[in-house]
């Protein structure tokens, strides 16, 4: 009897159906675009300023430096969409960061100590952690910010408890190391496009010439390729069906700047030593979780419940399995970003990890995740990890001191999300 | 002349595209205590909305005259400075502070902004022995019964020296002795010259206790009744009195043999151990059938089903279901689901639909596995069935993409529908299919409903509008305080006739 429609609505109905013209898709993604455009306009900020951001190694750096921080974003990603929060992640990599290294170099495992045993082992036990949070969040209802508070005291303290009060542990073994400074072997071997400059003393210029680290070169050139094709592909599949899909101007533009950008960052890699592995691995898990978020119906499920989730119980949604499963993907990640973050250090340190929870939530945030649930993008969470990452990497080759980095970063969250609210109400 | 306390004199109320109220007339004696009868929908909480103030001065056109004064509220602060004090159906105390602290809420007997408890404990003790509730002050709301709560409520408006008191359904959720003994509190109030406005649908109740009936119907008043003329077929026969307009679609049952049937379906109040919310219901559905549901608010209707829907509602639920004879499992929602059970809930917008989510995801989620292979949704197969259901369904949108949020509540109502189209049930469970959807989109979900059982499924309706279920359905089973009290033939029920068993079955179980 008392129905109201809402302005949108009225004015929707008029328009008629068929094919849809995309207008509305480029509003829709108007956040997404601004958030690269973004990260991109920091980046030139800081190369400006710097003059080392794009520089090959400064790239690396920021890869190894950041990508655990992405890691577990990933994980937050989820949580954040079924509506919880976890406090813990950044404990919880404390933790295996130090079981690790106990396992590697004190205790006395023989054949088990194998850095790939050890890490199998560690990511089984991050995903029995976050079963364990997820257990009462889930069939309790016990609220999540209270049971990861709970978990992110409980496994600081065992971190510290395992190493042995402030000591710590290392080194490690040199194979594990590579997780985070290792790069990708040159399996084609380099080419050299300009010959490197050979001083009097007969020693190359660093810097000088242009050597490629090919197989990266290689890679990318696919990675690219790929790109495109699958793009075009899903264009035809869609006008085959008699969907419109963007206009071809906007798809072409698009695909452009993101190879044009994909193949910069290639070649400045291939000018130093090539892919990082851990890029390797982060690229991965975010293709995973691009597909696991757009394709999957878990990952549909996911959004349900975080948008509605007593729709979604209705609608035949086992909302207590999804939550448990959301928290033992978390813990796997937090852990694997506690390796990644012990390889990078060579070594388990009590305070690894320490207030990196807060890193990854913003990264999450400012990626536009709704605090009540329901909204976030892979995609837009690791371009917003990336913002936090160029921020800290930038500032501190600018020479920023630490506590003033905390107060810009805590201004691009709270400005970030603003921006998203302002945007909401205003749409 | 008798003198009144209370005259509202032409009020019409209107909300975006619905006129709520027109030119209703009130009158109300000194220290009488005045019944106000009416459907739900009739306009009885809307009305008592602009007494209070809740809708502001302005908000409504026509006058309210309070003492001969005319008063133009601007929130329920000013209706209550001048004694006039509402108690809405769901009380609003706040359950984790004590009776004291709830009677004084906002009201706190304070002096610089310190509150002197003991002041207040004082006060308390007197107010309870006004209401005859004997309770320590100190005990927290959640620990006394609902009975107690509405004496609480009650004690509070006497707290703020009420001079016409105004509840709201009272005893809807009230036993039998807790119901007459605030019955007697308010003819003791009557004595003491507090005026009372007393909303109810139990006729027994308003014989007992009212001078005056004013009944409303359609957002119009009928009629008022004085003492003598109050008898249980006038009024049910205001409040109905409608003719019934060609609103339905044309059908032609065909109806198959019993598809589903409940036997002794009980079920308890999830917080309330002891309440036992649905009792002992059987019922039968055929193939190519429409069955309606009947009964007021609070009849048990959306607990039966709910409970009945993966246990969606209540505890120790017992009883069977069985679905062409053979008993099923539909102890969660997926097994119900899978077996060819849908429900459709009656507030699409918290129960039914993700509103941050487009039309396409609202319609496939309830069978994504209809779309995907292996767990991966096949992009294009979901924007055709989507497509599909939004062609078929008639939803007015822009595109498949549009949030649902932003629809109206019809096209609304067409998506949760969708949704449940695509899961292909059997037995289809529909509450209160069409409540606050216009005329237009109600025919559209009529036709809907009709199609369905020509497919030969089964399709229960819950519904609050009897035209609805006389016009849609083949057969009613009717329902009040968790049983079925009444069943019969569409084709033979009038609304004076379900009305009648509602009223009459108030508190005996079905013959």
């Amino acid at each position: 009897m008392t129905d109201t429609p809402t302005p949108q609505s009225g004015v929707a109905q008029d328009v008629p159906s068929g094919p849809r013209v995309p207008v509305s898709s480029v509003v829709a993604n108007i956040r997404d675009y601004g958030l690269v455009l973004a990260l991109i306009a920091i980046m030139i900020f800081f190369q400006l300023t710097t003059g080392t951001l794009f520089k090959p190694v400064n790239l690396s750096n920021l890869v190894q430096q950041n990508s655990f921080i992405i890691v577990m974003a990933l994980g937050m990603l989820l949580v954040i969409v079924s509506g919880h929060i976890d406090l813990s992640v950044g404990s919880v990599a404390g933790f295996i960061g130090a079981l690790a290294a106990m396992m590697m170099v004190i205790w006395p495992l023989g054949p088990l100590s194998n850095p790939l045993v050890v890490s199998i082992v560690c990511l089984v036990i991050g995903g029995a952690i976050g079963a364990a949070q997820g257990y009462w969040i889930a069939y309790h209802r016990i609220p999540s910010f209270i049971v990861t508070l709970a978990g992110m005291l409980v496994f600081r303290g065992m971190c510290q408890g395992l190493l042995g009060g402030g000591s710590s542990v290392g080194p490690l073994p040199d194979s594990f190391k590579q997780l985070s400074s290792g790069f990708l072997p040159d399996v084609i071997g380099p080419i050299t496009i300009v010959p490197p400059i050979v001083n009097a003393a007969g020693k190359t210029i660093v810097g000088s010439g242009i050597v490629l680290h090919s197989t990266t070169v290689l890679l990318g050139l696919i990675g690219v390729a790929l790109f495109i094709s699958a793009g075009i592909r899903s264009r035809r599949t869609r006008e085959r069906h008699g969907y419109a899909a963007e206009p071809f101007a906007l798809f072409l533009v698009k695909t452009l700047v993101v190879s044009a950008l994909a193949l910069f960052l290639v070649y400045q890699f291939a000018l130093y030593r090539g892919f990082p592995i851990v890029l390797v691995v982060m690229g991965i898990l975010i293709a995973i979780f691009v597909f696991i978020t757009k394709k999957t119906t878990v990952g549909r499920r996911v959004y349900a419940m975080g948008g509605n989730i007593k729709a979604a119980q209705l609608s035949g949604i086992k909302t207590e399995r999804l939550t448990l499963l959301v928290f033992v993907n978390m813990g796997v990640l937090s852990a694997l970003g506690g390796l990644i973050i012990a390889a990078r250090l060579g070594q388990a340190v009590p305070a690894a990890g320490l207030g990196s929870e807060l890193d990854v939530i913003a990264a999450v945030f400012i990626g536009g995740a709704s605090a009540m649930g329901g909204v976030g993008q892979v995609i837009s969470t690791v371009v917003g990890g990336f913002i936090m990452g160029v921020m800290n990497n930038g500032m501190s080759i600018m020479g920023v001191n630490v506590d003033w980095q905390q107060v810009v970063k805590g201004l691009v969250l709270l400005g970030a999300v603003i921006f998203d609210v302002y945007n909401k109400n205003k749409g | 002349m008798p003198s009144y306390i209370l005259e509202m004199r032409d009020i019409t109320k209107t909300f975006p595209g619905v006129k709520a109220l027109s030119n209703v007339n009130l009158k109300v004696e000194e220290g009488e205590i005045h019944a106000i009868c009416g459907e739900n929908g009739a306009g009885k909480s809307t009305l008592m909305k602009v007494l209070s103030g809740v809708y502001p001065a302005g908000d409504y056109e026509g006058q309210i005259v309070y003492r001969g004064k005319e008063c133009r509220f601007e929130g329920i602060h000013d209706s209550e400075k001048i004694g006039i004090v509402i108690i809405h159906q769901e009380l609003a105390l706040v359950p984790m502070l004590s009776i004291t602290e709830n009677i004084f809420l906002g009201n706190e007997q304070a002096k610089w902004g310190v509150i002197d408890w003991n002041a207040n404990e004082r006060r308390t003790r007197e107010l309870l022995g006004k209401v005859g509730l004997v309770e320590d002050p100190n005990t927290l709301i959640t620990d006394i019964g609902t009975g107690k709560q509405q004496l609480v409520e009650i004690a509070k408006a006497l707290s703020k020296n009420v001079e016409l008191l105004i509840l709201d359904e009272p005893t809807a959720s009230l036993s039998e002795k807790d119901s007459q003994a605030l019955l007697d509190l308010l003819l003791e109030f009557k004595k003491q010259g507090i005026t009372s406005i007393l909303i109810s649908h139990k006729l027994n109740e308003i014989n007992r206790v009212a001078d005056h009936v004013t009944v409303i119907r359609d957002g119009r008043t009928i009629e008022t009744l004085g003492r003598g003329e109050i008898s249980e077929d006038r009024i049910i026969t205001s409040m109905v009195g409608r003719s019934l307009e060609d609103r339905y679609p044309p059908r032609d049952p065909k109806i198959g043999d019993v598809i589903f049937e409940v036997e002794n379906w009980s079920c308890y109040h999830p917080l309330h151990a002891d309440r036992q919310v649905i009792k002992n219901i059987d019922i039968k559905v055929h193939r190519g059938e429409v069955v309606g549901i009947a009964g007021l608010m609070g009849a048990g209707r959306t607990e039966f089903a709910m409970s009945l829907f993966g246990r969606s509602y209540g505890r120790k639920i017992t009883g069977e279901v069985r679905l062409k004879g053979k008993p099923i499992d539909v102890s969660t929602v997926g097994r119900a689901v899978d077996q060819g059970i849908a429900y459709v809930t009656e507030d699409r917008k918290v129960f039914g639909l993700n509103l941050i989510d487009d039309i396409k995801n609202n319609i496939t989620l309830a069978n994504l596995k209809g779309v995907a292979r292996s767990g991966v949704i096949d992009e294009l197969r979901e924007l055709d069935v989507a497509n599909d259901y939004r062609k078929k369904t008639n939803i007015r949108s822009s595109s498949v993409f549009q949030k649902t949020g932003n629809l109206s509540g019809g096209n609304q109502q067409k998506v949760v529908l969708s949704k449940w189209l695509f899961a292909s049930p059997e037995v289809l469970i529909l509450d209160e299919p069409t409540r606050g959807i216009d005329v237009g989109a109600k025919y559209e979900i009529y036709t809907i409903i009709a199609r369905l059982a020509a497919e030969g499924r089964a399709v229960i309706v819950i519904s609050s509008e009897m035209p609805e279920l006389l016009g849609i359905t083949d057969r009613i089973y009717v329902m009040n305080e968790g049983r079925i009290v009444g069943e019969m033939a569409a084709s033979e029920a009038s609304q004076e006739k379900i009305m009648r068993a509602i009223v009459r079955g108030e508190g005996k179980a079905a013959s």
